[in-house]
């Protein structure tokens, strides 16, 4: 059986976003969801330090900090890209204008509850960042994960234990092993990787899984 | 004649005294007043209350406030500080106190006091830990919860031009909170890349109007105009 590698996941996602849509990427894996999406189609790119319209990194030549994505990266803004103050971009966050979300998840609840922000463990300085206003504000929040944590256990959980970043707010988890819809408190199977079946996927997670009437097999392309 | 020209970052900074609370525009590390907050580090100042996005990651200015324990509490959304464990130890020390703000409802909370809104609700944060404490209401069948406006003393700002009524214009990504935070304090200290006459930025280009703006100075890179 061969899982997803984090660009695959990425390729994945970028998939299922449409013609049109204006979309956000968290910082750390979701910000490579844009280098997979069909160049035929035309994508709004926000970012939360008050850009639309990002487009492709910047040159290694050109360096530019004062041009930077939320994840601190040089990138360009493409021709029709704007800037805006930080109210105005989290006006675009929080009063439902984004489209689509895109973030990484530590948890999600079978009831699309979020955990992503902060980790019991660890030296870490907390930092919760635009992740609980992507979580509610958003049409759509999207999460890639591994579907597995390091444990063993499933992320998939029926009630996170980590704390939460926000509400019944995950639309679709995008993993390593499988596509999962969350609906109406239930967990739908849309695809799944090769050699893997509902039923054996099931035995290694508690939560319920459904299968989606679209169930189909989860075949990315070789990427590096 | 209208002249909001400080000559130096030593200058303006006399103005904030030990205690003041601060709003410091600038995310990650782009668009910091890192000029005064560097003078206000040579100055002395102590007992800063820093309302931020992040501590700089930069090496001037805040980093050197916070190295020093001159900051005594700091309201950010992101603490962390990527290469050092500077934030863990004063956490870990008890000399720092600090308040984790999503980043929507702290731009908020600032914009609100400079529209004279003593608060607002909102729906982020509701059911995290964030929300412990709050008021929370419901409004057609969804909570929320109550954020109140951030009062502070200073803003100290970047900008890339300005004139010497405080017309601001701004460089990409570096705008981020600085018009923001601008609006919402008495006294907005502007620090700017570059003087230029007024008029020079076409009136359809100022992002923050002078009203918002008691001082500004330029950088040394600054070319000097009246």
């Amino acid at each position: 059986m061969n899982n997803l590698t984090r660009q695959q996941i990425a390729w994945r996602v970028a998939q299922d976003i449409p013609e049109g849509a204006y979309v956000n990427l968290g910082s750390g894996m979701p910000l490579t969801v844009s280098d997979y999406v069909p160049a035929t189609r035309e994508v709004m790119f926000h970012s939360e330090n008050g850009l639309l319209g990002v487009g492709p990194r910047q040159a290694q030549a050109i360096k530019d900090m004062n041009l930077v994505n939320a994840g601190n990266i040089p990138v360009t803004l493409l021709p029709g890209g704007s800037f805006f103050h930080h109210c105005d971009s989290f006006v675009m966050v929080r009063g439902g204008h984004i489209d689509i979300s895109v973030l990484g998840a530590y948890q999600v609840g079978q009831n699309g509850d979020l955990a992503n922000w902060d980790l019991p463990q660890g030296r870490k300085a907390p930092a919760v960042g635009g992740a609980m206003d992507l979580a509610v504000g958003a049409k759509k929040v999207f999460v890639m994960m591994e579907y597995f944590a390091k444990d063993g256990s499933a992320k998939i959980v029926e009630h996170c234990n980590l704390p939460l970043t926000g509400l019944k707010c995950v639309t679709t988890a995008y993993t390593d092993i499988a596509v999962l819809d969350l609906i109406n408190g239930k967990v739908f199977v849309r695809e799944l990787i090769e050699g893997i079946t509902l039923h054996t996927l099931q035995a290694e997670t508690d939560v319920e899984l459904h299968a989606s009437p679209q169930l189909a097999l989860l075949k990315p392309p070789a990427l590096t | 004649m209208i002249n909001k020209i400080l000559a130096s970052p030593a200058d303006a900074v006399r103005l904030i005294p030990d205690g003041a609370v601060l709003l410091t525009g600038g995310f990650i590390n782009c668009g910091f007043a890192d000029e005064l907050l560097e003078a206000l580090h040579v100055q002395g100042t102590r007992n800063l209350t820093v309302i931020a996005n992040n501590p700089s990651v930069g090496e001037r200015g805040m980093s050197h406030l916070l190295r020093d324990g001159r900051i005594s509490r700091l309201i950010c959304s992101y603490s962390r500080k990527e290469g050092t464990t500077l934030i863990e130890d004063l956490l870990e020390s008890g000399t720092l106190a600090l308040e984790i703000v999503p980043q929507g409802t702290l731009a908020e909370r600032i914009r609100c006091n400079g529209a004279g809104i003593p608060g607002f609700y909102t729906r982020t944060g509701v059911g995290t830990p964030l929300a412990a404490g709050k008021e929370h209401r419901d409004f057609d069948g969804e909570t929320y919860i109550f954020e109140p406006a951030i009062k502070a003393d200073f803003a100290l700002i970047r900008a890339l031009r300005g004139d010497r009524w405080g017309n601001l214009s701004y460089d990409k990504a570096a705008r981020n909170f600085n018009p923001v935070m601008a609006m919402s304090t008495a006294v907005t200290i502007a620090q700017v890349d570059e003087l230029v006459d007024l008029g020079s930025i076409d009136p359809e280009h100022v992002i923050t109007p002078g009203i918002f703006v008691q001082h500004v100075v330029a950088t040394s890179v600054a070319t000097r105009k009246s």
